[in-house]
């Protein structure tokens, strides 16, 4: 066995040495490109993106919270309610309480109370009560993907630390639909594009009887 | 390579009278055994059959028929398909069937863990004792009529979330106290001179050999369940003559939360989130065994494009998983953290494609029954072409490099902690500590599933069945799972992604079904029986982690105390997965 001693422990240092040196390296490179061009290695999209991506050398490493990595659009966390604004500046929820969001979650933690007209005692579509146990929902996001009303999301937001115990009511679950559009442009493109073909389908179905 | 061997019509019933007879339950395949005749049987299946590798066992609680029924499936380690045999006993508490251990010792800790579960007593196990739950428990939780505190209803969705769903939270529902049912005569405020490690340290005594005629003392050592080298929260008892390991036990079910129990409540389409929470480091695989098993009950297929997003996104995931384990298995042989941060570098990028696609890096719930939940992103597929074409090539060339001539792990690694393939077969082990062990067996060539039928790709195998090697062969596959993944990139069709339409309660046929991949570390399995409700009668999770942990032992016997944590690191389990 002819094994030369100390030969893995220097080439074990040679590997760290070449990323040491590649992220100084590579930070004169970008010196040169924020020269040139304005962009920055720190604290710019663009450098956090290069550190993404497959050419990235060197320091890897992003510094939260003063940077942080973009979320992709189907980045899910918590589920909220989405809300459109009424003429007046009202919140009309889109849920209608069907309660297949709740039938559908693993853990069982999402609660919906029912309006129920107080004259004919029949439910009106719209969630007098709705609760999540945000410490419970297991943030598998299947009440989003099977509510027939487009009406509970995935958020992006991830910072929810808190010292108890947080269960969200209506409140604090509903969102606007300008907050859904802005993190998820392109779904809320494809359903809204859905919806609008299903009301021109129903329109047309119920158009043709009377012609 | 191992080419899948051909199909042969196998009638037991006619090779054994008397013995066997079929399955005939609709829905239900296999063969039921005498439970006389089991252990005569199973030689005969192994010795003359041929079905050397007994892949699972558990048992079902059918609770309305009155009965228990352990179910084994087997395998021959040269491939091909697997014979399922059942045993059925009258439902009593508990029931006694012959146990396998003395044929197929990889039945050590499965037999161990239906006897803990099920209360299924196994005559002749040489070391019957619990092996998720702690020893004093009492019950057996996965018995149809036992029921966990805070237990609201037989099966989800619970009437109490809606219409009228007035928030209550648990803990206020159900205080501590009237949650809690003692058995007959158990005062919880008396003390009790029960000590539960007494039966450990009495089966770890039952090894000790004491030189002819020299007294020699023995140490107990007690690694973990919180040491940073096992990984979790994982114990062993380690059975010390000087710095030699004389036995050991591993201890486990510190991350126990029943993930059965929780599956035989769940709705079909409600286990998946759960699977991914198996094994944590690889939950597309784990998606994978788990929609295959439903799938084959439901009688579905996915379309094409489905297929192939599958397969590229279970083979990123055994990358993410390899480049895992080897960086861990550095740390664990001193090379602290600086191999492993160059590993993770990776497997943070691969993590990025997973978010992209599924929403969560970790957490993915993508799979659904008959295809995934949502097509690839515009972008992911160029990623997954950067990743596989040009950036792992290089950068898996780069670790090599550091690692694969270190003397260091040379020396700790070469001729270490070897399993010898006989042994590797017989603990019934799987994945690449069967493969490093020198048997080619791959559930993706042995038994092909989804479109590896139709991929080229070679089954990494290394002969000897040490430290080394089973690093080494980590590094093979990560090779073998580029070249697939390079393959699906090229030929991905377009097209639908689901074969039914997306639906939260799924009709599932009764009957029975394993579903079993090839996961990261090792045969993943899904053994479900349905009754045609909405929820599974019985869910069982053969968890590679756990049942390679069969070997742990044997495996270290011998060796020196500072090797066992390297030993456990080659292995590369999940607690998650293990413990369920
Ligand atoms: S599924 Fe949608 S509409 Fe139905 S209760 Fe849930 S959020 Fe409301
Ligand atoms: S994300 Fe999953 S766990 Fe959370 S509320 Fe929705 S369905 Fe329930």
């Amino acid at each position: 066995m002819s094994e030369m001693y100390g030969k893995g422990i220097l080439k074990g240092l040679g590997v760290t040495l070449k990323r040491f040196w590649d992220t100084y390296w590579e930070d004169a490179v970008w010196l040169f490109r924020q020269v040139t061009r304005g962009e920055r290695r720190y604290r710019s999209p663009e450098g956090i993106a290069h550190r993404a991506s497959k050419n990235t050398r060197g320091i890897f490493t992003v510094q939260y919270p003063e940077e942080k990595l973009p979320v992709p659009e189907e980045f899910r966390f918590v589920p909220f309610l989405v809300y459109e604004e009424g003429p007046n500046g009202e919140k009309v929820m889109r849920c209608t309480s069907c309660g297949i969001c709740s039938r559908v979650c693993p853990p069982q933690c999402i609660w919906i109370v029912r309006t129920t007209d107080p004259e004919t005692g029949r439910p009106i579509p719209d969630p007098a009560e709705f609760y999540i146990d945000i410490d419970i929902c297991m943030n598998c996001g299947l009440c989003a993907e099977f509510c027939p009303f487009d009406a509970i999301k995935m958020d992006h937001d991830y910072e929810l630390a808190s010292f108890g115990r947080s269960v969200y009511d209506k409140e604090k679950l509903a969102k606007p639909v300008s907050y859904y559009e802005s993190i998820r442009p392109l779904n809320a493109a494809r359903e809204n594009a859905a919806r609008a073909a299903k009301e021109a389908a129903r329109l047309a179905a119920s158009a043709k009887p009377e012609a | 390579m191992t080419a899948p061997a051909p199909v042969e019509t196998l009638d037991l019933a006619a090779r054994f009278p008397g013995w066997v007879t079929p399955d005939s339950r609709p829905g239900y395949s296999g063969w039921i055994v005498e439970k006389d005749k089991l252990l005569d049987f199973a030689r005969a299946l192994r010795d003359d059959l041929g079905y050397d590798y007994l892949s699972s066992v558990t048992g079902v609680d059918y609770l309305p028929e009155g009965k228990m029924e352990v179910v084994y499936h087997a395998y021959k380690t040269t491939g091909g398909p697997g014979v399922n045999f059942k045993v059925q006993v009258e439902r009593r508490d508990p029931v006694e069937v012959p146990s396998l251990v003395s044929i197929y010792p990889g039945a050590e800790f499965q037999e161990r863990e239906a006897w803990d579960l099920l209360g299924i007593k196994f005559t002749g196990h040489p070391d019957l004792r619990r092996i998720l739950m702690w020893e004093d428990f009492a019950g057996h939780p996965l018995r149809k009529d036992w029921r966990e505190a805070y237990f609201e209803e037989e099966f989800k969705p619970f009437k109490s979330r809606w219409p009228e769903g007035k928030f209550q939270m648990a803990e206020d529902k159900a205080r501590l106290g009237d949650n809690l049912s003692f058995p007959a005569g158990f005062d919880p405020r008396k003390k009790t001179d029960f000590d539960p490690e007494k039966a450990l340290y009495e089966a770890l005594r039952q090894y000790q050999k004491t030189e002819s005629g020299l007294e020699t003392e023995h140490l107990l050592v007690n690694i973990g369940p919180h040491h940073p080298s096992t990984h979790g929260v994982f114990r062993v008892a380690v059975v010390l003559d000087g710095e030699t390991i004389v036995n050991l036990k591993p201890v486990m079910g510190y991350l126990h939360r029943n993930h059965e129990k929780i599956g035989e409540r769940n709705t079909f389409l409600m286990n998946m989130p759960y699977t991914d929470r198996l094994d944590y480091l690889t939950s597309m695989s784990n998606n994978f065994g788990y929609a295959l098993a439903v799938e084959k009950l439901m009688g579905i297929t996915p379309p094409e494009r489905a297929e192939y997003i599958r397969v590229m996104m279970a083979e990123l995931t055994r990358i993410a998983n390899h480049v895992w384990a080897i960086g861990f298995l550095l740390n664990d042989l001193g090379a602290y953290f600086t191999p492993m941060l160059y590993a993770q570098e990776e497997r943070e990028l691969i993590l990025d494609i997973f978010e992209a696609v599924s929403g969560s890096r970790m957490m993915c719930n993508y799979f659904r029954f008959g295809g995934v939940a949502r097509d690839l992103p515009d972008g992911v597929l160029e990623k997954v072409r950067d990743l596989a074409f040009d950036r792992l090539p290089r950068k898996v060339d780069e670790l090599e490099n550091l690692l694969a001539d270190n003397e260091i792990i040379r020396a700790r690694g070469i001729g270490q902690g070897v399993l010898t393939a006989e042994d590797a077969i017989r603990y019934s082990t799987s994945g690449p500590l069967l493969r490093a062990s020198g048997i080619p067996y791959d559930v993706r060539r042995a038994e092909p599933y989804s479109i590896y039928d139709r991929l080229e790709f070679d089954v990494a195998c290394r002969p000897n069945g040490d430290i080394y090697d089973r690093m080494m062969i980590r590094f093979d596959e990560i090779r073998q799972s580029l070249r697939i993944i390079q393959q699906t990139v090229k030929q991905i069709p377009a097209g639908p992604i689901m074969a039914v339409k997306p639906a939260y309660q799924v009709r599932v046929p009764p009957g029975e079904a394993y579903g079993r991949v090839e996961g990261p570390k090792g045969e993943l399995g899904f053994y479900i029986v349905s009754t045609g409700k909405s929820s599974p009668w019985r869910y069982h999770v053969r968890a590679p982690s756990f049942i390679n942990l069969t070997a742990f032992g044997p495996m270290c016997v011998g060796q020196k105390i500072a090797d066992l944590v390297a030993i456990l690191g080659s292995i590369d389990i999940v607690l998650g997965e293990c413990d369920r």
